[in-house]
């Protein structure tokens, strides 16, 4: 979202505050597109945290290198749609692969080194990780913000029938929704997906009866860091793109995160919807304030219930 | 213990003494603590005109002893200890550009009040939690913080920051030079006075306590230790020493803006702290004018280059030398006695 809209739509809530009645459709207006934006932000959050949060709920591992899973993601479509000529879609798919596959390599030789160490032995290797990928981005692209070509059907707007909508958004809502939908059923549904709970809820357990959870946890970990990194593509056209996305959106996977309870989807998305549309909420009516929203709300939840929505206390 | 299971009366009172003569002798002043503190002075006559850089450099050894007491003693992993450096700042910066409060010596007490103020309050919510739950929360703790200053951009002066602040001459008679050469000492001195109170607290009982809860917290709570309370005790003082830091910050610098409350503020001081090694009041010193005196120099050359280059410091030390600089030293130190007595 630009400041500039945002701006202009807090002029809006001024305008209505000032002359009072009169104004409902205004407000209806002004709320409908807070929900919508709102919606396909927590869209973006849902998709790059949740793989944090699986691999946190599995492992406790404390992974603040994903964010730069996810900037990886996001310039690896740069590069194929600017570079090497991809369309938009195909390259996010092989920017999740890369990334996924990529991220083997670390959690085999690196990660898995450090399971059993502190918080603070995690937290330090990671933001090392951080930094350097960091440093190696802005070596080959600069620190100037990129931007990605998008196709024809995703530029502009959409009708819905009431109102016109931004194809992008509305794209981001779609897929969301499907990728929801995969995830519910894997997890669910499959025998994978009764592992990896079962590891969460009691890794000695699971391991116990002969799940192998180390095997489990490299899969879940590609997974969420192609996810991630899947993220972080859809994410040039919403908030751009520049080296120090690992880190400036990291704080938000985080609070995704924490809010949601450690490896639990529903907590995850309903972390995701509320923060997602509080934050666009707080940015619509008082630009100014900016993040306060969300962290606000995040001291809140967490003070009220320390383990998040649906973690275990 | 050898010698029998029932301990007698005297034997009990030979043990106390024994373990109170060890913790005495862990006390006493050793000459080689002299050491940093004549370099920081000898510093300051081989590059007289480095001396602004020297100050920042002091303010970090400060930002990173306090940070030292909780992390290093008693074990409480935050990210946003940055907030207690921005209260400090902000403390003298407010104080001096909308209530003309210049006075630079009696500024630090009012930030070490304030920001110790707070730590209290957030400190008793906070410790409550453990592990992500409270790395979170201390992190929107800080950021939190920093919003409000923009939000209320009219008092703090928002991303733009206070610039031009003025102080009064020091003592009334020392005055600010463009060199930075009394504000050099005048920041040692503070350092000198913090650290012998760092110290004092580190080595006495209440100290070890601290060390007892990032040892094992469960044994502190069953020996009836007050946990929480030596929790909070120990975050609002390290609030405070962090706030007396922020203000010697804004002093020397003579401006502040709200990056000071940026996360990359309490990751910086996080590394710094953890290179020099935690849980050893001098890991702060080595830490802070290793790191400092790196990024100055290396950051000339490339920023980009020196972002890689403390990535890859911070994975080589968690890999391979967990306990910093100097426990690489008492590494080597060990090596070479045990080599020594065959």
């Amino acid at each position: 979202m630009t400041r500039g809209s945002a701006a202009a739509h807090k002029g809006a809530a001024a305008f209505f505050l000032k002359y009072g009645v009169g104004l409902v459709p205004q407000l209806v207006n002004i709320a409908v597109s807070i929900l919508f934006d709102g919606l396909a932000y927590a869209m973006f959050l849902f998709i790059t945290s949740v793989g944090l949060s699986v691999t946190m709920g599995l492992m406790g591992f404390v992974n603040l290198a994903h964010g730069a899973f996810a900037m990886a993601g996001g310039y690896i479509v740069v590069t194929f749609t600017r570079t090497l000529g991809f369309s938009f879609v195909p390259s996010l798919v092989v920017a999740a692969v890369a990334v996924g596959a990529a991220s083997v390599v670390f959690e085999r030789g690196l990660y898995r080194r450090l399971y059993k160490s502190t918080d603070l032995e995690q937290v330090l290797l990671t933001i090392g990780l951080a930094f350097m990928a960091i440093a190696t981005a802005t070596y080959f692209y600069g620190p100037i913000p990129k931007s990605v070509p998008l196709p024809d059907w995703l530029q502009g707007d959409v009708n819905l029938g009431f109102r016109y909508f931004p194809s992008y958004r509305a794209f981001l809502i779609v897929l969301g929704a499907a990728l929801i939908a995969v995830l519910w059923y894997a997890f669910e549904r499959t025998n994978i997906g009764a592992k990896i709970r079962a590891a969460v809820d009691n890794r000695r357990m699971a391991e116990s009866v002969g799940i192998n959870v180390d095997r489990l946890f490299t899969l879940t970990f590609a997974v969420g860091s192609g996810l991630a990194a899947l993220g972080g593509g859809l994410a040039i056209q919403l908030l751009g793109l520049s080296p120090s996305f690992a880190v400036l959106y990291l704080v938000l996977f985080l609070i995704v995160v924490a809010v949601g309870g450690l490896g639990s989807l529903k907590g995850t998305l309903l972390a995701a919807l509320v923060l997602g549309v509080f934050d666009t909420a707080g940015k619509y009516l008082l630009a100014d304030a900016g993040g306060f929203f969300v962290y606000a709300v995040t001291v809140v939840v967490l003070l009220i219930k320390p383990a998040g929505f649906y973690g275990r206390e | 213990m050898a010698a029998s299971d029932i301990v007698s009366a005297t034997d009990c009172g030979q043990v106390r003494q024994r373990a109170a003569e060890y913790l005495l002798k862990r006390h006493r002043f050793r000459l080689a603590e002299c050491l940093p503190w004549l370099l920081a002075l000898a510093v300051f006559f081989a590059f007289p005109d480095r001396m602004t850089f020297g100050s920042q450099v002091l303010v970090m050894v400060m930002f990173a002893l306090s940070l030292d007491l909780i992390l290093g003693y008693a074990g409480i992993v935050t990210l946003g200890h940055a907030a207690f450096f921005g209260i400090g700042a902000y403390t003298v910066g407010l104080a001096a550009a909308r209530l003309q409060w210049t006075e630079p010596i009696s500024g630090l007490f009012a930030a070490a009040i304030v920001a110790g103020f707070v730590g209290f309050i957030t400190g008793w919510f906070l410790l409550r939690y453990r592990g992500l739950t409270l790395l979170m929360l201390t992190l929107a703790t800080a950021i939190l913080l920093q919003e409000t200053g923009n939000l209320r951009s009219d008092i703090s002066g928002g991303y733009d920051g206070l610039p031009g602040l003025t102080f009064k001459p020091l003592l009334g008679v020392f005055d600010y030079d463009l060199y930075g050469h009394t504000y050099y000492l005048y920041a040692l001195a503070a350092l000198a006075v913090v650290f012998y109170f760092v110290r004092r607290i580190v080595y006495s009982p209440f100290g070890q306590a601290l060390t007892g809860i990032r040892e094992n917290v469960r044994r502190m709570h069953a020996i009836g230790s007050p946990v929480h309370r030596r929790l909070v005790t120990v975050y609002t003082i390290a609030a405070a020493i962090a706030g007396v830091a922020g203000a010697l910050f804004t002093q020397t610098n003579t401006y502040v803006t709200l990056t000071v409350f940026d996360f990359d503020n309490s990751a910086k001081v996080m590394v710094m702290l953890i290179l020099g090694g935690t849980g050893r009041l001098y890991g702060a010193f080595v830490g802070a004018a290793v790191y400092m005196v790196l990024e100055d120099y290396f950051s000339k050359l490339s920023p980009t280059f020196w972002q890689f280059g403390i990535g890859l410091v911070l994975v080589v030390t968690v890999l391979f030398a967990r306990r910093g600089v100097l426990g690489l030293f008492e590494n080597a130190g060990q090596y070479l006695t045990v080599r020594k007595k065959p």
